[in-house]
């Protein structure tokens, strides 16, 4: 048996390292680390209540809009407030820029700059990832970090700044929009069409959304050559080294619900699980600190009676990452999570196929940007500038609230209290928290754990590439995580 | 500062950059990847700089990345721009644990100090490796600092005296986030060997962003200007007088370069909190709402003696016309500027 230390990781969000205990050239176990603690839970306690929406942003600078949104949910819940249409719509395009820039970080930044690696040297594709996707270099950057920043002028005109904006609130937004300024938002979506159909797909986004099946995207991919676009490079490659069957977790996902409004939600909340739906109990939600560096006298709390105090010494811990958990069972959190729970009838077939993996994280990714982008186009139609965009309470001096939303890298909740005018307790439950924890108190992997084993490792490998990819694959947020 | 430190050395050759993230959240990052006219890697290349590793940006992963720390620390590799983005964390009980570099075993905090002393120029990315920034708000028991500053103190991490190879201290590129024109320019004058100590301010922030006020080019200045005030936020008028906005006194050029194709925090709707200075994380008072001693803002404007403050703004409060009254504590505008030459209008 070997021992890998693999760190440190980037192109990933914040600070990772994994413990590998490599047999036979396969990964038998895998303790996943997250290495830096803030402590934004304990720096909030006190503060009145709205300036959560200027700490919680600043947790994390990839999903800042996200941490906004379940801030502002969380207040809104405790105030009794509830934002008009036009608010709700504007929180949802602001928070859908930002997670389908992310998206689209991840995917041209973060994970395929992997597959221009020297190890791929002799695969007859690699010649054509090294142009397009080799990091800093490759000409697909040059093509995307344009797209991208001109798709951010989103966040320009409705939240002021991107990261960190003060404009999602409780209510609604701060910044009502014009009928000359939602054309200008229509015309900002339809540049960013023009990239995605161009580039990123090679197609429509409505024929990207409305795949239906394995063997439908097979074909599909071979319609054209796979350089025609970057998605099909993506299939091609990923064909080719079988990242189907790489990075298989528990096959349990949970979706908090997206991108409501009063027409309802764009992705519903619950759980799948072999196939099976079920609603979401969020009063199953609980963090175990068995593993990760906290001393607590219950090693198994609740979000809304949480604790975070920090303490290196305790031996049985090796992450400052607590373990949720929901009804106790490991769940795992993400776009594919999203898509199986909205029906997308393609990922449903790949997760029926092969389950959650590296191929299927990925394609669920990508289709998610072109169903959003495509509900995007709708909402700035749906805004009435003439009306209002935020309502106003007054908070309680005691009161409760959950906000929960999905961030572009799964399910991010926060659990306020509210005593006496300030903050009593403040709990925050991250995609990557789900993704990335560490075992439970039953010595249950957490999902990245669990997907780690029987990775490949070549011979004399010390940074296995499997492993990378399998870590990727989930796109994740070391910052979110411990915050 | 002092502007008689060395002369700015020109560099023919591509510059070598090293970026760590510590205690932050990576946004300076992520406000950097949307650099325009041109893009971020355009914008880097054209500065002549050559970036040896960033965690966001490069393929090198691992091993090979810890061995070129090693190498830039022990002096064996030279390079010439440290880059750290977030606060140094020094906790728990100064050990640096709260922040261990994956794959070592060390703190990063000694890492960086490390690799400090060896560059030419460092820079703090952000307010929190400027000063501590938001990571150092509530009680700190993270014990989190910046380089050159613990909040307002001079110290932090390397202490006041430090200077890098080039002669120069810590330039803090401060921000929550940093604008990434900000730190773009700075890196193309120091590639071009026309950065110096003379260009950076009282806090060594550059001057460049820091002789502008966030006041100026602000959208909402006729409102300051009658003290016609918003009392809600997402209403349309100056909420300097209620709402915390502290436009008048904070360094940046916010209002004249567009944010993100053409925002700013005020065009947005929301005050400006200050976030290029130090210790803007714990104002003292709820972040939108403004602090007052009888009525009177506790925060006046840069360089104002109260006395005319006071006077001048009972007068133009006297003088407010009714469309700035009526449009200052509304959503949508009520108001439309009226032209008294054409008739009928």
């Amino acid at each position: 048996m070997t021992r890998l230390v693999v760190g440190p990781f980037n192109r990933v969000e914040g600070d990772l390292e994994v413990k590998l205990e490599v047999t036979d050239g396969r990964v038998r176990e895998a303790r996943v680390v997250s290495t830096l603690y803030r402590g934004f839970e304990r720096m909030l306690i006190g503060k009145v209540p709205d300036d959560a929406l200027v700490y919680a942003p600043r947790i994390c600078g990839i999903c800042s809009v996200s941490q906004s949104v379940a801030a502002a949910k969380a207040l809104a819940e405790a105030a009794g407030l509830r934002p008009p249409d036009n608010g709700a719509i504007a929180v949802n395009i602001i928070h859908a820029t930002e997670n389908v820039a992310d998206h689209l970080t991840h995917f041209y930044l973060f994970f395929m700059p992997d597959f221009a690696r020297a190890i791929y040297a002799d695969e007859p594709w690699h010649a054509a990832a090294v142009e397009r996707f080799k990091a800093v270099t490759g000409s697909a950057t040059q093509d995307m970090l344009p797209a991208r920043a001109q798709f951010m002028h989103i966040l320009g005109l409705l939240a002021g700044k991107w990261p960190h904006t003060l404009a999602v609130q409780p209510g609604g937004t701060t910044r009502s929009v014009a009928a000359n300024e939602l054309a200008r938002l229509s015309a900002i979506l339809a540049g960013f069409r023009r990239f995605l159909q161009t580039r990123l797909f090679g197609d429509n986004l409505e024929r990207i959304a409305s795949l239906s099946s394995h063997g439908e995207l097979e074909a599909w991919a071979d319609e054209r050559r796979p350089e025609s676009s970057d998605f099909r490079i993506f299939l091609h490659v990923s064909r080719a080294l079988d990242l189907e069957a790489l990075g298989r977790g528990y096959d349990r996902f949970m979706s908090y619900e997206a991108y409501a409004s009063a027409s309802g939600a764009l992705f519903p909340g619950g759980t799948f699980v072999q196939g099976e739906i079920a609603p979401l109990g969020v009063a199953g939600i609980s963090e175990d600190l068995t593993h990760a560096w906290y001393d607590s006298l219950e090693m198994v709390e609740p979000p809304f009676s949480g604790t975070t105090i920090a303490d290196i010494s305790r031996a049985e811990a090796y992450s400052w990452c607590k373990a949720p958990r929901l009804a106790g069972e490991v769940m795992e959190v993400g776009a594919i999570a999203r898509q199986v729970m909205a029906g997308q009838p393609l990922i449903r077939d790949l997760v029926a196929r092969s389950g959650g993996n590296v191929h299927s994280r990925v394609v669920a990714r990508l289709v998610e940007i072109a169903r959003v982008v495509i509900a995007m186009e709708r909402w700035v139609r749906q805004i009435n500038p003439g009306e209002t965009f935020c309502a106003h309470g007054p908070m309680p001096a005691d009161a409760d609230g959950i906000g929960l939303t999905e961030a572009a890298r799964g399910s991010l909740g926060h659990w306020l209290r509210v005593r006496g005018g300030k903050i009593e307790n403040y709990q925050i439950v991250a995609p990557t928290t789900w993704n990335f924890s560490p075992r439970d108190g039953s010595g249950r992997p957490g999902p990245l754990e669990q997907a780690l084993v029987g990775a490949p490792v070549r011979v004399g490998e010390t940074e296995p590439v499997s492993v990378q990819h399998i870590v990727r694959s989930f796109d994740p947020c070391l910052v979110c995580t411990v915050h | 500062m002092n502007a008689s430190t060395n002369s700015p050395p020109s560099f023919k050759r591509a510059l070598r950059m090293i970026w760590l993230q510590s205690g932050g959240c990576g946004g300076c990052t992520l406000s950097l990847l949307g650099a325009e006219g041109p893009d971020l890697v355009t914008s880097l290349e054209a500065a002549g700089i050559e970036i040896l590793w960033h965690p966001s940006l490069s393929e090198m992963s691992g091993r090979d990345c810890v061995g070129l720390m090693e190498r830039l620390a022990s002096g064996e590799e030279a390079f010439d721009i440290l880059c750290l983005e977030g606060s140094v964390m020094c906790g728990p009980g100064g050990t640096g644990r709260f922040h261990m570099m994956a794959g070592t075993d060390r703190p990063v905090m000694s890492w960086i100090e490390d690799l400090a002393r060896r560059a030419s120029f460092v820079v703090a990315v952000g307010s929190c490796a400027a000063f501590g920034g938001i990571t150092a708000a509530g009680d700190n028991h993270a014990e989190a600092c910046g380089l050159a500053y613990d909040g307002k103190s001079p110290g932090g991490l390397l202490g006041s005296d430090f200077r890098s190879g080039a002669g120069l201290p810590v330039i803090n590129i401060a921000g929550c986030p940093i604008h990434p024109g900000w730190l773009v320019e700075v890196l193309h004058l120091i590639g071009a060997g026309r950065f110096s100590a003379a260009d950076l301010d009282e806090w060594e922030r550059p001057l460049a962003y820091t002789t502008h006020l966030v006041h100026h080019g602000c959208a909402r200045n006729e409102f300051y200007e009658f003290k016609a005030s918003a009392e809600k936020l997402c209403e349309r008028g100056c909420m300097m007088e209620n709402l915390g906005c502290k436009g008048t006194q904070a360094r940046a050029d916010c209002n004249i370069r567009a944010w993100n194709g053409s925002g700013s925090c005020i065009d947005g709707g929301y005050p400006c909190i200050n976030c290029t200075a130090p210790g803007f994380e714990e104002p003292g008072h709820p972040f939108a709402t403004t602090p007052k001693i009888s009525g009177i803002p506790i925060g006046l404007p840069t360089d104002m003696p109260k006395a005319w403050f006071v006077a001048l703004a009972a007068l133009s409060k006297a003088a407010t016309p009714s469309r700035l009254r009526d449009n200052a504590t509304a959503e949508l505008l009520k108001v439309p500027p009226s032209n008294r030459q054409k008739k009928g209008s």
